[in-house]
């Protein structure tokens, strides 16, 4: 069980590489909330807003040295953002994610935690608003939400494939999945559905261990599910793995299908490859909007 | 027990388990093999697929092979299988006796016999009979036991060095029950064997085990002819064989050894073999046995004694009338008697004695010169004997008159006496019987033996004791008396017949073998040792091994040639006084007879297959069989992850095992490459301290030293190097430098031998203990005391601090002072000879002819010497101009140092220049 602290501490030696992200923000009028300090300033087109002592988490490339070089204290710049988008976070933490093939491989949930965490860092570091779907952690901003979501993502769940999380989605945010899709895919298109109907964009991370892409079993095997509810016999594993393989293109087709329709983006990833490449990919999604 | 197929089963019934296998073969065929059981969050995908086809659920056939021979082999094992079983079933029951014959003649097959007795035990405690033996060599009361408490008792039995006592063992089976008896028999015939058949035939079945082999041994050694006869016989008579006797003895080391061998062949059909070995008295002399090779018994063995050893004899007449009638000679009659068995020198006193002989006889000789006087006493105190013979010379002279001469055992009286003449009273008179503690004792006085006429002792008080023989009126015949070593002995009659008929009879021989002034060559007879005890000082055992006698007890003289051998009368070597005797087993008479068996007994071989229980073997198998069922289980199911890791695991162990030589190779070829670096040129060479500092800076030192010895001199050195005392050869270096650590570790013993053969060989250390700017020489500093740690082990001649004209103060350049770093004065170099004066006119002392084998200073030459790679100085030496002067000083000791190890005494040489020149002159 990974503590919170550690977590947060892995994320943001994740996210150090990378500029603060501004989510896209499409829907500027109606759909956002305002942020902390909008608009108190005239003169929309000037970026600054103003010099704050730096604090704990901020990162030194932030730190402005023209300013910090009149004193002792160093000084962010802070540029006025009168809009922040709130960007919502679902990261399946059911049995099926305590995976790991190998001992060399970090489970599932471990990925999936320190990628969302880190683009939650980046996030606020840009001044969004980050939290949980449903009613558990609204978006807030400030690096306190960091160790908030760090302190939610360290609990487990008991189920062995956790639905996605579509309570309480806040109109015209932004939202992350992130989850093996191993489960029913019904509850994926539900949710995907009840986000489009709410202008809810947001990116689908497939996130799969290495021996779920190459199944490399054989004889005669009883498999289980991560929570033992499910099970499975076969006697011979290597004859379902032509089958088994089928069915898993054909998850990834259903879920690309789906995000097509509901203008989400999908990636897929893998625990065997680094974290790095996948907080990339999301950050630019993110940033973007869209990959091409 | 069952047999099958040449197998026998202890238990044959679990055979019937075999039936089974078939079934079990059904059982495992429809047993699908377990199970693995994995987490896999996948499984949701899976769910609702089905099996195309159900094939790998059955095991294997392969398999299912492997474990059926590994049942197989566990119901075989269990069932008791036994390789070679003992096919003869026919074995009855009640108790049974085994006989031994257990004399010499078994001893070369001994070990055979205990294993074909072993394997008659263990089947008698299968049979579970109670076992008696009866060793016929040594018959006692056969006690029923348990065989398995006889089979730890069987190495207690070992052949006896005699005859089976066939009657002794009747009487004690008279008494026992009715017993099976299985013989085994030594292939010998001897007495008693028929009534001994009889009598166990009477008490049950008799079975003989019988060896092929045929019985080989030795007569007595005999000379004949200026050769040693030597004779094998053999039971039977066979085929043309070779045998080859061996003459043991002692090397003049004194150790044990072959001194001679010689084939000899058993013609076909022939029992007996001769040949004879001629030797040097010298090496005859030291034959202890004669044994024939490849034969382990006392009756291949034939010991040697006094019959072999010819005793050298100076012969000395005082009056040597060559043209006198040959009879008439004062010798004549002992070089009869003497001749046969002794090898006599003739000459004069002085040149007999260098030869050392055993006995030296003086007939009729009365003085005797002051030297030959003094060498004869020389001779005698170191054990020689002289006999002396009377005669008219002495009778005539003053010897021994008034004092007792010492070379005379007793006083005599003026003129002697004649009696039975025809000019004097009496009958002649005869010898009186010997005294016991004679030497004589026992010898039969034959009646002819008269005495005439002989020279009187007079009556001394010691005369008593010295009388060995003596007449029939009292007087003394022949008088002994020792004489440190040595003895005199006086026959108070001439050696001639003139004197009396002694020299003419037999007894005259038997009493000069007493005195073993002649060893006989022929055996004595029993009667001629009438009346002597004699005491054994080693015996024999029945292998022909010799061991010390003990406390075993003397044997009268006649019992030693006639009695037959027994546990009263061992073979071995006895003595008695000077005389020694060898009782063989085998007598020159003895004709070795084959046993024969009547032809209703079963005569069988030794050689049994012993019985083999393979039952481990078996299980053995079953085991390995059932861990590879392990592997090929794990393997086929598919939970042999460490597949990969096993068979690296193997290439391993392949590649460390063939990797193994190449890095012996390596080492020799390392080894090779540093002894050719240092032999083909001259290589200065510094000790390893292990100090890396120290190291290097001698590395360095001997370098500048080097380059020193290239610029200024026709030695042209390499590379100097480093030598590891534990590994490195020493002797490529004519000098090693040793700069002293306190911390060094101390040599191993190996590496201070290498250190002394350096030394003794002519090498040089150069010890530095490089403190002499605050120690003088000893135990002062650390280094100092390390020093002394260091070379207490070595072989290091006693010092001296080195003289002012000590060669090295001139072997290149003139020097007095022998600067370092340091400057102190304190070298020690080999003390000069004490007895190395200066001559007159010389500079020098004519000192030590070599070269020193260690140089001990202080001074850190090392550091003085050395240089940096481009060849400056690496460490600063003194100060300013001065210093450099003692830098330039430095080199010329380490020039001279080198020069004195290369060309030794050269310039010590010079010394002799000014006589040279003065020679040249003339």
């Amino acid at each position: 069980m990974i503590t919170p602290v550690a977590l947060r501490a892995q994320a943001e030696t994740e996210a150090t590489s990378f500029p603060p992200l501004l989510a896209r923000a499409e829907h500027l009028a109606g759909a956002v909330l305002l942020g902390d300090h909008g608009r108190r300033r005239a003169g929309l087109g000037d970026d600054f807003w103003q010099y704050r002592p730096a604090q704990q988490g901020d990162s030194r490339r932030m730190i402005d040295h023209r300013r910090s070089a009149r004193g002792d204290t160093q000084f962010v710049r802070e540029r006025e953002w009168q809009i922040a988008q709130s960007v919502m976070l679902w990261v399946d933490q059911g049995a099926s994610m305590r995976f790991a093939s190998s001992d060399a491989l970090p489970e599932k949930v471990d990925r999936a935690r320190l990628l969302a965490l880190a683009t939650a860092i980046l996030l606020v570091r840009g001044g969004e608003r980050v939290g949980l779907t449903g009613t558990s952690l609204p978006p807030r901003r400030g690096n306190l939400q960091i160790l908030r979501l760090a302190q939610v993502f360290s609990k487990d769940a008991a189920v062995d494939y956790q639905p996605p999380e579509h309570r309480a989605m806040i109109p015209s945010a932004r939202a992350l999945f992130i989850s093996d899709f191993m489960g029913d895919v019904g509850e994926v298109k539900l949710a995907l559905t009840k986000a489009a109907d709410r202008g809810v964009r947001g990116v689908i991370l497939h996130l799969l261990d290495p021996s779920e892409e190459a199944f490399p079993f054989r004889g005669r095997t009883i498999f289980e599910s991560i929570g033992g509810t499910i099970s499975h016999e076969t006697l011979k594993a290597n004859d379902l793995r032509a089958r088994y393989l089928e069915r898993l293109v054909a998850r990834k087709d259903e879920l690309r299908a789906l995000c097509a329709v509901t203008g989400w983006q999908y990636g897929l990833h893998h625990t065997d490859t680094s974290a790095q490449a996948a907080l990339l990919w999301l950050y630019r999604a993110l940033d973007r909007g869209q990959i091409r | 027990m069952t047999v099958l197929g040449g197998i026998g089963f202890t238990a044959p019934w679990l055979l019937l388990a075999l039936a089974a296998l078939p079934v079990l073969w059904l059982i495992l065929r429809a047993v699908p093999p377990a199970p693995i059981r994995r987490r896999f969050p996948g499984v949701a995908l899976l769910l609702g697929l089905k099996d195309d086809e159900n094939v790998s659920d059955r095991t294997p056939w392969w398999l299912l092979l492997l474990r059926m021979l590994a049942v197989a082999a566990i119901i075989l094992g269990l069932a008791g299988p036994v390789l070679n079983p003992e096919t003869d079933t026919a074995e009855g029951s009640g108790p049974v006796l085994i006989v031994l014959d257990g004399s010499w003649a078994g001893a070369s097959r001994w070990p055979d016999q205990m294993d074909a007795v072993e394997a008659q035990l263990t089947r008698a405690s299968r049979a579970g009979r109670p076992v008696a033996f009866l060793d016929l060599s040594r018959p006692e009361e056969p006690v029923f036991q348990a065989a398995d408490i006889w089979r730890s008792r069987l190495p207690g039995f070992v052949p006896a060095p005699w005859q089976p006592d066939a009657p002794r063992a009747i009487e004690l089976i008279a008494e026992l029950g009715d017993f099976d008896t299985m013989w085994f028999t030594d292939g010998l015939d001897y007495p008693g064997r028929d009534a001994a058949i009889t009598a166990f035939e009477e008490k049950g079945a008799v079975v003989v085990y019988q060896t092929s082999g045929n019985v080989l041994a030795m007569s007595p050694a005999s000379y004949e002819n200026s050769a040693v006869q030597l004779t094998a016989i053999r039971a039977a008579a066979g085929p043309e064989r070779e045998v080859t006797l061996q003459a043991q003895g002692r090397d003049p080391a004194g150790n044990a050894t072959i001194l001679a061998s010689v084939p000899v062949v058993f013609g076909d059909g022939e029992t007996t073999a001769q040949t004879e070995l001629s030797l040097p008295a010298e090496l005859r002399a030291r034959i202890t046995r004669f044994d024939i090779q490849g034969q382990r018994s006392a009756g291949a063995t034939t010991l040697v004694d006094d019959a072999l050893r010819r005793r050298e004899i100076g012969l000395i007449a005082g009056r040597e009338d060559r043209e006198g009638l040959q009879l008439l000679s004062p010798l004549h009659y002992l070089e009869q008697a003497l001749a046969p068995n002794a090898d006599l020198i003739r000459g004069a006193l002085t040149d007999i004695l260098p030869a050392n002989p055993d006995v030296i006889i003086l007939a009729d000789v009365a003085t005797l010169s002051a030297s030959e006087e003094e060498a004869l006493g020389l001779w005698i105190d170191e054990g020689g004997m002289l006999v002396r013979f009377a005669g008219p010379r002495i009778a005539a002279s003053d010897i021994s008159r008034v004092d007792e001469d010492p070379m005379m055992p007793v006083r005599l009286r003026t003129g002697g006496r004649t009696v039975g003449g025809a000019m004097s009273w009496g009958e002649p008179k005869s010898l009186a019987p010997f005294p016991e503690r004679s030497p004589f004792f026992g010898l039969e006085v034959p009646d002819e033996v008269q005495i005439t006429s002989q020279v009187m002792a007079q009556p001394d008080p010691t005369l008593a004791e010295r009388v060995i023989a003596e007449l029939t009126d009292g007087t003394p015949l022949v008088t002994r008396k020792a004489r440190a070593q040595g003895q005199i002995v006086l026959f108070h009659i001439t050696a001639t017949a003139d004197w009396s008929t002694l020299p003419l009879s037999g007894l005259f021989v038997q009493m000069l073998e007493r005195l073993s002034v002649a060893s006989s060559s022929t055996r004595p007879d029993a009667a001629s040792l009438d009346g002597t005890t004699w005491t054994p000082e080693q015996v024999m055992d029945g292998f022909g091994a010799l061991s010390d006698a003990g406390t075993l007890p003397g044997v009268p003289g006649p019992d030693l040639i006639a009695a037959p051998a027994g546990p009263d009368m061992r073979p071995g070597i006895y003595a008695s006084g000077d005389r020694r005797l060898a009782r063989n087993v085998v007598q020159a008479d003895t004709t070795l007879i084959p046993a024969s068996w009547p032809a209703h007994i079963p005569v069988k071989g030794f050689a049994v297959a012993p019985e083999q229980p393979i039952a481990g073997w078996l299980l053995s198998l079953s085991i390995l069989l059932l861990l590879a069922d392990v592997v090929a289980s794990l393997a086929i199911s598919g939970r042999l992850i460490g597949r990969v890791n096993l068979a690296a695991a193997i290439g391993l162990v392949a590649v460390l095992g063939l990797s193994q030589p190449d890095t012996v190779r390596a080492q020799d070829t390392e080894t090779d490459a540093f002894a050719l670096n240092a032999t083909t040129e001259m290589v200065l060479a510094h000790v390893l301290t292990g100090n890396r500092e120290v190291d290097d800076i001698a590395a360095a030192g001997l370098q500048g030293l080097s380059d020193m010895l290239y610029f200024r001199t026709s030695v042209e050195p390499a590379l100097p190097v480093g030598v590891n005392l534990e590994i490195n050869e020493l002797a490529f270096f004519p000098i090693l430098y040793w700069p002293v650590t306190p911390d060094q570790p101390r040599p191993s013993a190996e590496a201070y031998a290498k250190l002394n053969a350096y030394l003794r060989s002519g090498g040089l250390i150069l010890f530095d203990t490089r403190d002499a700017d605050i120690a003088r020489f000893g135990a002062a500093s650390p280094n100092g005391r390390k020093l002394q740690d260091l070379a207490a082990p070595l072989d290091i001649p006693p010092l001296e601090p080195m003289p002012a004209d000590h060669v090295l103060t001139r072997t290149f350049y003139l020097l007095q002072d022998f600067p370092g770093r340091h400057t102190s004065r304190d070298i020690w170099v080999e003390a000069a000879p004490p007895d190395a004066e200066q001559i007159e006119g010389m500079p020098f002392r004519n000192l030590n002819d070599g070269v020193t084998p260690v140089v001990i200073g202080g001074n850190d030459w090392g550091a003085a010497w050395a240089v940096t790679s481009n060849g400056a100085p690496l460490l600063p030496v003194g100060r300013g101009f001065s210093g450099e002067r003692q830098r330039e000083l430095a080199y010329r000791f380490g020039i001279n140092l080198i020069m004195h190890v290369l060309t030794g005494n050269y310039k010590s040489d010079q010394v002799h220049v000014p006589a040279l020149l003065d020679r040249l002159g003339q």
